[in-house]
């Protein structure tokens, strides 16, 4: 007898595993369930708080009347107009300040010379709040989307470009050194060394970014009028269209709720590599 | 000494070279948007340094501060309540998604046919908007617990109260504060444009009217005093972070240590 048969614990043992694997996974069904008595309630508590009269019913009206308002005006090109204006302001607000925070956050994070130059300005700039430049941005723009695009890129750059400064300091000085010992020109350092190890941090800013470029666009819009839901938003106000008021309000939380949900599948993609991501090799 | 005078250097050196740089530009070419630094500064005095203190700056400070520390108590609070029970979990999980995500500044006029433009509905906006990033991440970060610690506390026999102060609200801290730090810029942000939106007093309010009357310099002094609530609000949060989380940042030392 050399190799002994798998013995009774051995099964025993990744039966259990089994087991608790299809117990957690009989667990979903639950989960959604729950999850979607959530929103039921929610809903619920809408409807009655709209019904019951607590507050002017025209200010409040129940979900059975903004639910199909919302279809309806999705039927309206005009609402996608606007959806795709926002989603314009947004995405190159975004990319602007994708390229400007990765590429100065790059320079700056290599040398320390310009990390402790620059970092007294950069801890004053940062904590300003981008909506302090809307009187500037209306002077400078009026209601074109440049407006938005300055309040977006100042508010987006530094999500980034600070994920950026943090991600170089990671890099390991050791491969820094190899690399430069092996040769390498500064240019294949940056895409093979400093790279792989500052895009994990760079998605967490470009998630925290991508959120923040909608919170501003849709303020912008609302209170600058660039075009846009937000603008749509203040003009069903205006017009005491309450009901589109409220499902053009859902709209945006949809649009919010898509991009929180493209950010995670994004940065789950590219770093499906990396630890945070992999999850722990199974012992 | 040297050493001292080299931080004070690069500490200085950048802003002074931008104001200098500011200054030539503004004083060979002046224009109509940018006043001179100068001009900023005595204009900075002039506008905030009398009434205005307590007509738009303090009640403006007063209604963040307000909105902040409910945001923080109640989004603790409930975090804890929730991250707590699996089920309750599940059963928030989608409608906490779809508010995390909803940009706040729409809630502005929603909230301004129900409540009007009085205080509370300035105060109600700006917990509305900062209790997200606080909630979710209490929620993440009870949940997270490390399971040794939870079994261990169960063997000894702590629970209720005990457990949550000693155990659960230490643990979670650091991802507690870290969602309190996302909250406060949002909170400012709101505190700015419910001025905006409707209102006859407030920062915001102010900023505003100096540029619809292209009072210039009056109007980049309030973008200043806004620059200079962040930067004081990014500091104070920072001082109580490290108070809160000297232990924290001691382990995370070591841990790099080794």
């Amino acid at each position: 007898m050399s190799v002994p048969p798998p013995g009774e614990e051995t099964i025993t043992r990744s039966v259990t595993v089994a087991r608790a694997k299809s117990r957690r996974r009989r667990y979903r069904p639950r989960r959604a369930l729950l999850g979607l008595g959530g929103i039921l309630t929610l809903l619920a508590v809408w409807e009655i708080a709209a019904r019951v009269g607590l507050v002017d019913p025209r200010f409040l009206p129940p979900p059975s009347e903004v639910l199909p308002r919302l279809i309806e005006i999705a039927m309206i090109p005009q609402f996608w107009i606007a959806v795709g204006d926002t989603m314009v302001q947004w995405g190159l607000g975004l990319v602007i300040a994708l390229v400007l925070g990765s590429v100065l956050g790059v320079m700056i994070g290599l040398s320390s010379f310009m990390r402790r130059a620059t970092s007294s300005t950069v801890e004053f700039l940062r904590p300003v709040p981008s909506v302090a430049l809307i009187p500037l941005a209306v002077l400078l723009f009026g209601v074109r989307i440049e407006a938005s695009l300055m309040l977006i890129v100042y508010a987006a750059f530094w999500q980034i470009f600070i994920q950026v400064l943090y991600g170089v300091a990671d890099v390991d000085k050791i491969a820094m050194d190899t690399g430069q010992s092996y040769g390498f020109s500064t240019w294949q350092r940056i895409r093979d060394i400093v790279f792989p190890t500052t895009l994990p941090y760079l998605m967490t800013g470009l998630r925290l970014a991508a959120a923040v470029a909608l919170i501003l666009a849709i303020t912008a819009q609302l209170i600058i009028g660039t075009p846009g839901l937000g603008l749509e938003i203040a003009r069903a106000q205006n017009a005491g269209l309450y009901s589109t008021m409220y499902a053009l309000v859902l709209a945006t939380g949809f649009i919010g709720v898509l991009i929180n949900f493209g950010a995670r599948f994004l940065e789950r993609a590219l770093l499906s590599w990396h630890h945070s991501v992999r999850g722990e090799i199974p012992v | 000494m040297k050493k001292t005078l080299i931080t004070l250097g690069f500490a200085l050196g950048l802003p002074a070279i931008l104001v200098v740089l500011w200054w030539l530009a503004t004083v060979t070419s002046p224009s109509f948007f940018v006043p001179t630094p100068g001009e900023l500064i005595t204009t900075f005095f002039e506008t905030w340094f009398g009434p205005r203190l307590w007509v738009d700056i303090l009640p403006s400070i007063a209604r963040f501060g307000i909105g902040v520390v409910i945001a923080i108590v109640a989004g603790i609070l409930l975090g804890m309540l929730v991250g707590l029970n699996r089920d309750l979990r599940a059963f928030t999980e989608p409608v906490f998604e779809f508010f995390r995500a909803l940009p706040p500044p729409v809630l502005i006029p929603v909230l301004l046919l129900l409540f009007g433009p009085t205080d509370l509905m300035k105060i109600f906006i700006i917990v509305l908007a900062a209790i997200w990033p606080v909630l979710l991440n209490t929620i993440e970060g009870v949940r997270a617990a490390d399971p040794v610690q939870t079994e261990t506390s169960r063997s000894y026999g702590i629970s209720g109260f005990n457990r949550v102060r000693y155990q659960v609200l230490p643990s979670a801290a650091p991802q507690i504060l870290a969602g309190v730090r996302q909250s406060l810029p949002i909170a400012l942000i709101l505190m700015v444009i419910s001025e905006m939106f409707s209102s006859s007093s407030g920062l915001g309010f102010s900023i505003i009217q100096f540029q619809r009357r292209f009072a210039i310099p009056e109007m980049w002094s309030g973008i200043l005093v806004l620059g200079l609530i962040g930067f004081a609000v990014a500091a104070v949060f920072r001082f109580i972070e490290r108070r809160i989380l000297r232990w924290y940042h001691g382990l995370k030392e070591l841990e790099n240590a080794a």
